[in-house]
């Protein structure tokens, strides 16, 4: 098993009546809430979780980015990254992810990258993202080309690690006249790259044809299966059968010393009125062109208001299918081998805290994920038979396939 | 009045549904961004005169969409190729709003031709004060009612509320638009300098309560085209084709028929 833990990383300190009162918290709802001596205090909190997490016992740390809006303060996934590339020692750095498409120079995320991976002595993973649809808007970048930047930005960011520059690169949405970075990965042949979705299986597959563990955020274990599914298919296709070690699984966990207070910190993971992200609009949520042709009918519907987004999920609801784990070390613990049993990731991110659970709190939850929860999740995962790409040596891709490693440092 | 026509053509190996009807020299109405919703009254009223030719564009409503199109100005150069090869170079241009952007790049690139060009609510440049309304911040709904100064005309063309089908294809025209027109939204910087090379006789027409694109970027259209004229309907929304038929088409009929004439003259 490979456990990482990871946060949002919520600006919480905003004023949630006022998103109430607009009916949404995201793209267009005032920065004038935006509160940057709480930012500053929020971002230090947020680089301690994740430093006592590496001291805790846990394997990685789980980063990712968003934009306009409360509930991720981490703007750039790279920043936190850089920070902690040097402020931990051990712990992988993983990163999910970079928002490919939203980029216009796919050769500085891979020169950022690269930077990260020597910092930390070749401990990155550096996941990639298609980014939300609202980001679409907030970055002004075509959403009906989104896939197309995603595939292409990919591309030539691996050609970029992989091959000598200097080369020319003459795509359809990116141009470089030189690529020829000055900043290469210390792993060979390229650090690892994992992708997280939530239900697209244009994506899934994608990640099953380049030989990509796929993380799955949250979904249900009925959703789970399904995923699982449609990525083996790929993979067979591919020409390769898909094991534990292609499978993450993001889930919702607090952990406290007795079943109240952690049910009382779980509550905070309904604190953006129930959802990951906020106040969903119907417009700014898909931009037209982000999904495929099939959506097109039910997201004009969706749209016009003919047509509920998806409900909120009671907390109850939600706690009782599994998908929010709360409970002492042991409850947290028989919840968790249910979970794995029934979707056999070797990847499992614990998402410990959100919204306005205190720093101490926080610091209390990782501490007795790490301990005590930890080490139960390792024997559960042995069992089971759960190894990870880091431990059996997984190929880094189809067209990479050796196990990514780092070069020896010092060792000229 | 004779009942109009549907037929398929064919450009670059898509096919582009065409609606037509009446006689007279031709005149080719160029869509909004929202689609052709079928064959209106002002198509009618025009047709006592003309020829009246409405494709949808490339992409929109149910013309197929050429995956490589992905700015105005190529889709006004794939019109230039559809019209030379349905014999239409020498039709009169119409463009409403959107359509009035891209018969303005037609008319950029295709000098000599001596037609007129009518230009309504068009989109295509930056205004010099206010902006062109943001279409992909809204729902379709939201946006096309903006469009209108008088909703009563929005609920009788579109149904109240409209049908689930036009919803859809409201959704694959904003998919298509945004395609080619993302980014800068709904203008492009260059076209005020190539316009003062336009030498079609032309009238542009606003809608004063047009609440899509400020009135003034029809002002800045008559001021770049040489002799280009200016009218406005008092009141009117940028649908004002829909909303104020008879007056729009009692400025755009006279001016192409004199136009016209003039044209067999020289």
């Amino acid at each position: 098993m490979h456990v990482m833990y990871f946060s949002e990383q919520p600006m919480s300190a905003y004023p949630k009546d006022e998103a109430d009162k607009l009916g949404y918290s995201a793209l267009l709802f005032s920065n004038e809430h935006f509160d940057p001596a709480e930012g500053s205090r929020l971002y230090n909190e947020y680089i301690e979780d994740f430093v006592a997490a590496e001291a805790v016992g846990f394997d990685g740390v789980m980063l990712n980015e968003h934009h306009n809006a409360p509930f991720c303060m981490s703007a750039k996934v790279n920043v936190m990254a850089s920070v902690l590339a040097h402020a931990t020692e051990r712990v992988k750095i993983v990163l999910l992810g970079n928002p490919l498409p939203l980029a216009d120079n796919p050769v500085r995320l891979a020169e950022e990258l690269a930077m990260i991976d020597m910092i930390s002595k070749g401990r990155l993973v550096a996941g990639i993202v298609r980014g939300g649809g609202t980001e679409q808007l907030s970055a002004n970048v075509n959403p009906a080309y989104n896939r197309e930047r995603f595939n292409e930005a990919h591309d030539l960011i691996v050609k970029a690690w992989t091959q000598p520059g200097p080369f020319r690169w003459e795509g359809e949405h990116y141009h470089q006249r030189v690529v020829n970075p000055w900043a290469l990965p210390l792993q060979t042949p390229h650090p690892r790259i994992w992708v997280p979705g939530v239900s697209s299986p244009e994506t899934i597959e994608w990640a099953a044809q380049h030989g990509y563990p796929y993380i799955v955020l949250n979904a249900s274990i009925d959703s789970c299966k399904k995923i699982w599914g449609i990525y083996e298919g790929a993979a067979q296709r591919a020409g390769y059968t898909s094991g534990p070690e292609h499978r993450g699984y993001l889930i919702r966990i607090h952990c406290q010393d007795t079943e109240s207070k952690a049910e009382e910190g779980a509550r905070q993971f309904m604190w953006m009125q129930g959802e990951f992200v906020g106040l969903l609009h119907p417009v700014w949520g898909a931009p037209s062109g982000y999904l495929g042709a099939g959506a097109r009918r039910p997201m004009a519907l969706v749209r016009a208001g003919r047509k509920a987004m998806a409900g909120k999920v009671p907390f109850e609801v939600q706690a009782g299918a599994g998908s929010i784990i709360y409970g002492t070390p042991e409850q947290c613990i028989e919840k968790l081998r249910v979970l794995l049993t029934e979707t056999r990731p070797s990847i499992l991110s614990l998402w410990g805290n959100d919204g306005l659970v205190s720093h101490t709190d926080a610091q209390r939850c990782i501490e007795l994920l790490g301990k005590e929860v930890l080490p139960a999740v390792r024997e559960i995962g042995e069992d089971l038979g759960l190894k990870s790409p880091f431990e059996v040596g997984a190929p880094t891709s189809l067209a990479h396939p050796e196990p990514a490693m780092p070069r020896l440092v010092g060792a000229r | 009045m004779a009942e109009p026509v549907q037929r398929q053509v064919s450009v670059d190996g898509h096919t582009v549904d065409v609606v037509s009807g009446g006689s007279g020299p031709p005149v080719v109405v160029l869509h909004h961004d929202i689609g052709n919703p079928g064959w209106l009254p002002f198509y009618d009223l025009l047709a006592e005169q003309f020829h009246v030719v409405v494709p949808s564009h490339p992409g929109f409503d149910t013309s197929q969409r050429p995956e490589w199109l992905r700015s105005v100005r190529e889709l006004a150069s794939l019109y230039q190729w559809l019209l030379h090869q349905e014999g239409l170079e020498d039709a009169h241009l119409v463009g409403l709003g959107f359509g009035g952007w891209i018969a303005a790049e037609v008319a950029t690139t295709s000098h000599g031709r001596d037609r007129g060009l009518a230009l309504v609510n068009p989109m295509g440049l930056q205004p010099r004060e206010g902006e062109i309304y943001d279409q992909f911040i809204v729902n379709a709904e939201e946006y096309i009612t903006a469009g209108f100064a008088d909703i009563a005309a929005y609920h009788g063309a579109f149904g109240q509320p409209p049908s689930e089908d036009q919803l859809v294809t409201w959704e694959v025209n904003r998919e298509m638009t945004t395609r080619i027109a993302w980014k800068p939204y709904m203008f492009d910087r260059a076209l005020e300098h190539l316009l003062r090379g336009v030498d079609a006789p032309t009238l542009v027409v606003a809608g004063s309560g047009d609440g899509l694109v400020p009135p003034v970027c029809a002002q800045q259209y008559a001021e770049l085209i040489p002799g280009a004229q200016l009218a406005t309907i008092d009141g009117a929304g940028h649908f004002v084709e829909i909303e104020r038929p008879d007056e729009l088409s009692a400025l755009v009929a006279p001016f192409l028929a004199k136009a016209h004439t003039e044209k067999q003259g020289s």
